[in-house]
């Protein structure tokens, strides 16, 4: 018997069909006014691509876009399938959150920086780690030397996310941790302070990234094999479900897919894909799809193909509906909308001419308003050097708040629907998404396509192809291979002080003397019993051992003895 | 291979390059591409992968026998973790392997880093060629080096 047909290539055969209708108006165009110009003004035939590699041509029109389009493919924002936004009325009823990622040195310092960014009429607060925190390194850790503070805010023991929210009241903040392989154990000691601070659980608000599986594919910050944080971010996932309703537990990422080298189609495909895999797993769990999937939100990146950037966000909303409603039987309207945080990408910041910065970042900000972001992180101009300085921090947080309230871009939803440029690219990516959909599904999901180092390898061919375009003079960056200036000035950047290793050493060392270490050892000795079963949930056994001040490194190395290291594939 | 000048001291042996990212930083775009294009550009790469400490850096290319250790960090811990890989070479008398450094290095850095001898220490945007015309010339002071010891 014939294999059925699977839900992936059904859909993207149709995609192809839909998106690949002839179109005699343009060719006569081409043939009567087009050509003859081109030939008369002397115009060499070039090709025109983006990211992507799709191919662009010089016009669109009606043909391009299937007849049914309004009815079938876009409906009015805040009707299914949400192409033209989430809400009905956008951004005049909800502006998007002005969400400024930041952390950097000691606890002392983010604090600090938290303060003036909420003084400074901030939102939301979004917290960078260090890469030993992402690893889940204490901080006198010999491979933490060095690092303490570089890449982000330190923290080593529940005793230093108490000194971070110092004076900030977890009622009152909504609260974004960009953390991912150690995502339970900070979900655990943000649990810890508010209930320090008296807050109910279901008060706490707030997202952690735990998106483990593009770590393996992009950021590649893990520390156990795949399954064994799997399992714990789906322990994680029925914890928050049943106790932290405010509390987003894993927020898709394609952002760090993007920065890593991908094309926006890559990113579209690679992230949903994700999202897919995780929308199994709670089901898997024995959750309600209506529970849980509402939980689930999206991090996109917006780079510099302003279109292109707004035809991938347009597509991933619309993607997410209809694979909810078809293929995962989600009901209620909610589980359906795509909600998601965009950052402006730093990959297209340089470190010439580095103000250009200031123009790129607002280019991109736009796109991720006319893609109908809910969130928005812009870029500091600095950021090629060296992490943000305050006066750089400050000028991107302007330039969100100038698009919100001079240029009145959010008077109405979706501007550039309706565009046939616009839609035709909406439908290609889309089509170009369900290719990859179709791909994974063919190497055996996901999880099997990112062991095989599938989704890595063609990461790094889009990466290399793009590098060698800009050698090629094919794809410009100004100031770097055009325009560019010699004998430029360094500017002023950020130095993050040898201080923040010694004040973290010292506070670790007074968690360590000041603790129970008997409760510590019991703690940690009941979270092995859990972890080596894979039906007990982990989550409130980490509770436990954050509240008694077990450290990052002590609870991670219990998974590091029941679960193991992972090597990753070779890619190149 | 575009070796110029140098090209008697690479006959018959392409130039060997020890591509590693020492430390604990993931961010790989920049590694892989420049791993793909010193291969385009004809020498052997060796890529150790993620995570390895600056111990293991200096075992596999003592083992290989390299020419040339090329180390990329974008976390701002270069001065620790570069340093480290300077500091274990000296200790163990190799003077026949080249370091080579980039990534976000500022540019107050590359004096201090060069003085460990570790040359090159680009950032991003800089163009592959010049890359390789660097190592290039590392690499042949290297194998200059080796044939004056045999």
């Amino acid at each position: 018997m014939e294999k059925m047909e699977s839900y992936w290539s059904l859909k993207y055969r149709q995609l192809k069909d839909q998106n690949h209708s002839p179109n005699s108006d343009y060719d006569e165009w081409a043939e009567n006014t087009l050509i003859p110009w081109n030939r008369k003004t002397g115009f060499k035939e070039k090709e025109f691509t983006n990211s992507s590699n799709i191919p662009i041509k010089e016009v669109y029109n009606s043909k391009d876009i299937p007849e049914n389009t309004e009815e079938q493919l876009l409906g009015l924002p805040g009707r299914y399938p949400f192409t033209r936004g989430i809400y009905p009325n956008m951004y005049r009823g909800r502006l998007w959150t002005m969400r400024m990622f930041s952390g950097f040195g000691t606890p002392e310092d983010t604090n600090k920086r938290l303060k003036y960014l909420i003084k400074h009429g901030e939102s939301g607060l979004s917290i960078a780690f260090d890469m030993p925190t992402l690893y889940a390194y204490d901080c006198d850790n010999p491979r933490a030397d060095g690092e303490i503070g570089k890449c982000g805010v330190n923290v080593s023991s529940l005793k230093d996310m108490e000194v971070i929210f110092k004076g900030i009241d977890l009622s009152k903040v909504s609260t974004s941790m960009t953390i991912n392989a150690p995502a339970a154990i900070l979900t655990a000691m943000y649990i810890a302070i508010g209930k320090k601070q008296g807050v109910p659980l279901d008060q706490l608000a707030g997202t952690v990234q735990a998106d483990i599986l593009k770590e393996y594919i992009a950021q590649k910050e893990w520390i156990y094999p795949p399954e064994a944080h799997l399992r714990i971010i789906r322990d994680m996932m029925v914890y928050c479900t049943e106790n932290t309703p405010k509390w987003n537990y894993i927020s898709i990422s394609g952002y760090h897919i993007r920065e890593a080298g991908a094309s926006a189609v890559q990113e579209l495909a690679f992230t949903l894909a994700d999202g897919f895999y995780y929308v199994e797993m709670g089901i898997k769990a024995g959750l309600d799809v209506d529970d849980f999937a509402p939980r689930l939100s999206f991090f996109f990146n917006s780079s510099i193909n302003f279109f292109e950037e707004i035809a991938k966000l347009r597509a991933a909303r619309r993607i997410w509906a209809r694979v909810l409603k078809e293929k995962y039987g989600a009901k209620k309207d909610r589980t359906l909308l795509l909600r998601f945080h965009t950052q402006t990408s730093g990959y297209t910041l340089t470190w010439q001419q580095p103000l250009n910065n200031v123009i790129r970042t607002t280019i991109e900000a736009l796109a991720a308003v006319l893609g109908g972001t809910q969130s928005l992180h812009t870029n500091s101009y600095d950021e090629a050097w060296a992490l943000p300085s305050e006066e750089a921090v400050k000028i991107a947080l302007r330039t969100q708040q100038i698009i919100a309230e001079e240029t009145g871009v959010i008077d109405t939803a979706d501007p550039l629907g309706g565009s046939y440029y616009v839609e035709w690219l909406t439908n290609k990516m889309e089509e170009e998404a369900f290719r990859y959909f179709d791909q994974i599904e063919k190497m055996g999901g996901i999880l099997e396509a990112v062991k095989a180092g599938y989704l890595q390898k063609e990461i790094a061919a889009t990466s290399y192809r793009r590098q060698i375009r800009l050698e090629e003079g094919k794809e410009i960056m100004v100031g770097v291979n055009k325009h560019n200036e010699e004998g430029e000035e360094p500017i002023n950047i950020l130095r993050i002080s040898k201080k923040a290793q010694k004040n973290q050493l010292d506070r670790l060392n007074e968690v360590k003397s000041s603790r129970d270490e008997e409760k510590v050892r019991k703690t940690l000795e009941d979270l092995e019993t859990a972890m080596r079963k894979e039906d007990v949930n982990t989550m409130p056994f980490i509770l436990r051992a954050v509240e008694e001040y077990a450290t990052l490194e002590e609870i991670s190395n219990v998974g590091r003895k029941v679960f193991g290291n992972w090597k990753e594939p070779v890619i190149v | 291979m575009e070796t110029g000048k140098n090209q008697s001291l690479f006959n018959g042996r392409p130039i060997k390059i020890l591509l590693a990212k020492p430390g604990i930083d993931g961010h790989d775009r920049g590694i892989l591409v420049l791993a793909k294009a010193f291969r385009d550009a004809g020498m052997e790469v060796i890529y150790v992968g993620l995570l390895p400490t600056p111990e293991e850096v200096v075992d596999t290319a003592v083992n290989e026998d390299v020419d040339v250790i090329a180390l990329s960090l974008l976390n701002g811990a270069h001065m620790t973790v570069f340093k480290k890989v300077a500091d274990l070479m000296k200790a163990r008398n190799i003077n026949d392997i080249a370091v080579v450094g980039g990534g976000t290095i500022p540019e107050a850095d590359k004096p201090k880093l060069e003085k460990m001898g570790i040359s090159g220490n680009y950032g991003p945007g800089t163009p592959i060629s010049k890359i390789v015309e660097h190592i290039t010339e590392r690499a042949a002071e290297m194998r200059k080096l080796k044939s004056m010891e045999e």
